[in-house]
């Protein structure tokens, strides 16, 4: 008998997809939440002992079956893939917390299991994308993470849901549909589709169009996932028409994989010369980027319901992650990185409080809202943190992220970026003020009853709110991590 | 099923009750046969669950869905689609506590690998085949189920 825990890279992945068909067979909903709960825990414990074991630059490698690569599937773990396994698993967990709430309405009596089983597979692809170092393993995960993901959204209350996740569905097929081609055409060219030797490979390999090609797909093909200017039209719409919990669990990890996707193959695959040197992705990716800051946070200043101006949000702070990582920088993308984590926090914080507003609202339209500050303090003070820290402000994990990013951008003498990203901010100060004045300066429409959601509902909103502000004093912790994890991939890269 | 007149007549034409009435177990035989022989020759779970729903199903059309899911109740086919997953999960998971990889077959049999790779493929397949079956099942109950609620 071996130690146990060198098979943690595979629990990982493991627990969580075994978990999801042991539910239909526990059935019990009381039964299967809380085993839920105990599955997100169990997935982070593991996550967090990967990273504290690959910190310091070690890689860690598990061969599925005992069958070395390029024969076997290899999962292959950097300080990248631990600080992403760490965000996707503690979201989970702590919206697991929470349980299906409004999604309740939606599943026929006595199924709620399904939910639970939904969701368990969204995070087993979502962690099965990140651990893997095999592309087309990352395929097989992604569309386990996205069809599951399709049944979570297509649970909200309005019918306009089941058009929102089938709108998500088109597209996300059609986004995973040119990864899976540019993944072919990477295959044609390096007859392997392990990712370390594929890397080699493509250092050597002529730079062909095939490989230009391949780029492109795949670069287009995560963009769709990622929801990058202007390939974002679908996530307004599956954010706000699915069940807040659902929300708050994809909007924290769902784009994150994605982007940590970018990354992936961006610097890992490709390398920096071909993309930011021979081919100059950047050229594309740095215009789009700020767009999506802009036209993200002006969108959410206009919009008449919480989640969808949360939404909006969400594809402007895409915007800074993406910019990040078309900095070609070192300090870029370890900007982009610590956006990862923290804007996991907020974002993840602010749905979960628009699951509390539609406990008591029954929705989540902003006139409803009014004067909700008296009528949920609790609750709206952690909606106060979550935005303060969408703005920046110093003191959350916002001011964090937009301090390395404008960092970043000065260290490669780019003024005018670190500029914008300032001016895109204060949008990000209008719409939070916005909200703050609908919240606390307006009267009520219905009397003034003070009543907090249940604490199955505050507890994991203020875990992430407080998290938002601890993370913002103490910072060490992301921006040490995130840039090991630059550093790593970068040296990888060149 | 509602009762269409057309629906009636295909129910009620001898030949189809007779004929589908023999040809079920052999479909269902077959089935078997791609299952377990799916080690030495061409076959293996997926094409073995696949067939077997299929010689179900067809006796879902010619007697109705109310006689199959006399059956075959739907909770049978809800257990089953997780029971194959975790049979081949559950395969992976002894193979690491027996000391191996995930889904290390060798590891099954200390003495003979050989022996524990055929038990873990035996295993793997069995999972795969009552998966894909019971879903195979399970869209056609969702579907065929459609016109009575």
């Amino acid at each position: 008998m071996n130690d146990f825990s060198v098979h943690l890279p595979i629990l990982q992945v493991v627990i969580p997809l075994l978990a999801a068909p042991f539910c239909f067979i526990l059935r019990k909903e009381a039964v299967v939440s809380v085993f839920t709960v105990l599955v997100g825990f169990a997935c982070f414990a593991i996550s967090m002992d990967l990273l504290a074991q690959v910190i310091d630059g070690d890689v860690l490698v598990y061969e599925l079956g005992d069958w070395a690569r390029p024969w076997g599937i290899e999962y292959r773990i950097d300080i990248l893939n631990a600080l992403l396994l760490v965000v996707v698993s503690s979201m989970a967990a702590v919206v697991f917390i929470a349980g299906p709430g409004q999604a309740r309405r939606a599943i026929p009596e006595g199924r709620g299991y399904l939910f639970y089983s939904a969701a368990l597979l969204t995070l087993t692809g979502l962690l099965g994308v990140t651990i893997t170092g095999d592309v087309f393993n990352v395929f097989v995960f992604l569309e386990i993470s996205s069809l599951s993901s399709y049944i979570l959204i297509a649970l909200g209350r309005s019918r306009r849901a089941l058009m929102a996740a089938f709108s998500y569905l088109i597209m996300g097929t059609i986004g995973a549909t040119f990864l899976l081609i540019g993944i072919g055409l990477m295959y044609q060219m390096t007859g392997t589709l392990n990712m370390v030797d594929m890397t080699e490979r493509l250092r050597d390999a002529e730079q062909t169009r095939t490989i230009f090609v391949a780029l492109a797909f795949v670069v287009v093909g995560i963009s769709v996932k990622l929801a990058v200017f202007p390939l974002h039209q679908w996530l307004p719409n599956a954010y706000s028409f699915s069940p807040p919990l659902v929300s708050a669990f994809l909007a924290s990890t769902a784009t994150k994989v994605a982007y940590y996707l970018l990354i992936r193959f961006c610097l890992g695959l490709f390398g920096l010369t071909l993309v930011f040197e021979v081919v100059e992705i950047d050229v594309l990716l740095l215009p789009l980027s700020v767009m999506a800051m802009f036209v993200g946070s002006i969108a959410a200043i206009y919009q008449r319901d919480f989640k969808r101006l949360l939404a909006y949000s969400s594809i402007a702070q895409v915007g800074y992650m993406t910019l990040g990582l078309s900095l070609a920088s070192e300090a870029g993308v370890a900007a982009g990185l610590i956006h990862v984590f923290n804007h996991a926090l907020m974002k993840g914080a602010l749905f979960l409080v628009a699951a509390c507003v539609t406990w008591r609202m029954g929705g989540t339209r902003l006139d409803a809202m009014k004067g909700l500050g008296r009528r949920m303090p609790v609750t709206m003070a952690a909606m106060v943190v979550g935005g303060l820290a969408l703005v920046g402000v110093p003191g959350t994990v916002g001011f964090v992220s937009k301090w390395a990013l404008v960092s970043a951008a000065l260290e490669k003498d780019a003024y005018l970026l670190g500029f914008l990203v300032m001016a895109s901010s204060l949008l990000a100060l209008v719409y939070v003020w916005k909200l703050v004045e609908i919240v606390y300066f307006q009267e009520p429409e219905t009397g003034i009853e003070r009543r907090e959601p249940p604490l199955r509902l505050l507890v994991p909103t203020w875990i992430l709110a407080g998290a938002s502000i601890y993370f913002g004093v103490f910072s060490d912790f992301a921006v040490d991590v995130a840039s090991r994890a630059a550093a790593q991939i970068f040296a990888a890269g060149m | 099923m509602s009762g269409t007149p057309l629906k009636m007549r295909v129910r009620e034409t001898v030949i189809l009750r007779v004929v589908g009435k023999s040809v079920v177990p052999f479909i269902l035989l077959f089935a078997l046969y791609v299952q377990f022989h799916g080690d030495y020759g061409p076959g293996g779970g997926f094409q073995a669950g696949v067939i077997f729903a299929a010689g179900l199903i067809l006796h879902g059309l010619i007697f109705g869905l109310d006689d199959l899911e006399r059956a075959i109740p739907p909770i049978v086919i809800e257990v089953g689609i997780a029971l194959g997953t975790l049979i081949y999960g559950g395969v992976g998971v002894v193979s690491m506590l027996m000391g191996g990889a995930f889904l290390d077959y060798g590891a099954l049999n200390h003495h003979d690998p050989v022996h524990g790779q055929h038990l873990g493929i035996f295993l793997v397949e069995a999972g795969v085949g009552i998966t894909v079956a019971s879903v195979m099942l399970a869209i056609f109950y969702a579907f065929a189920g459609r016109s009575r609620d």
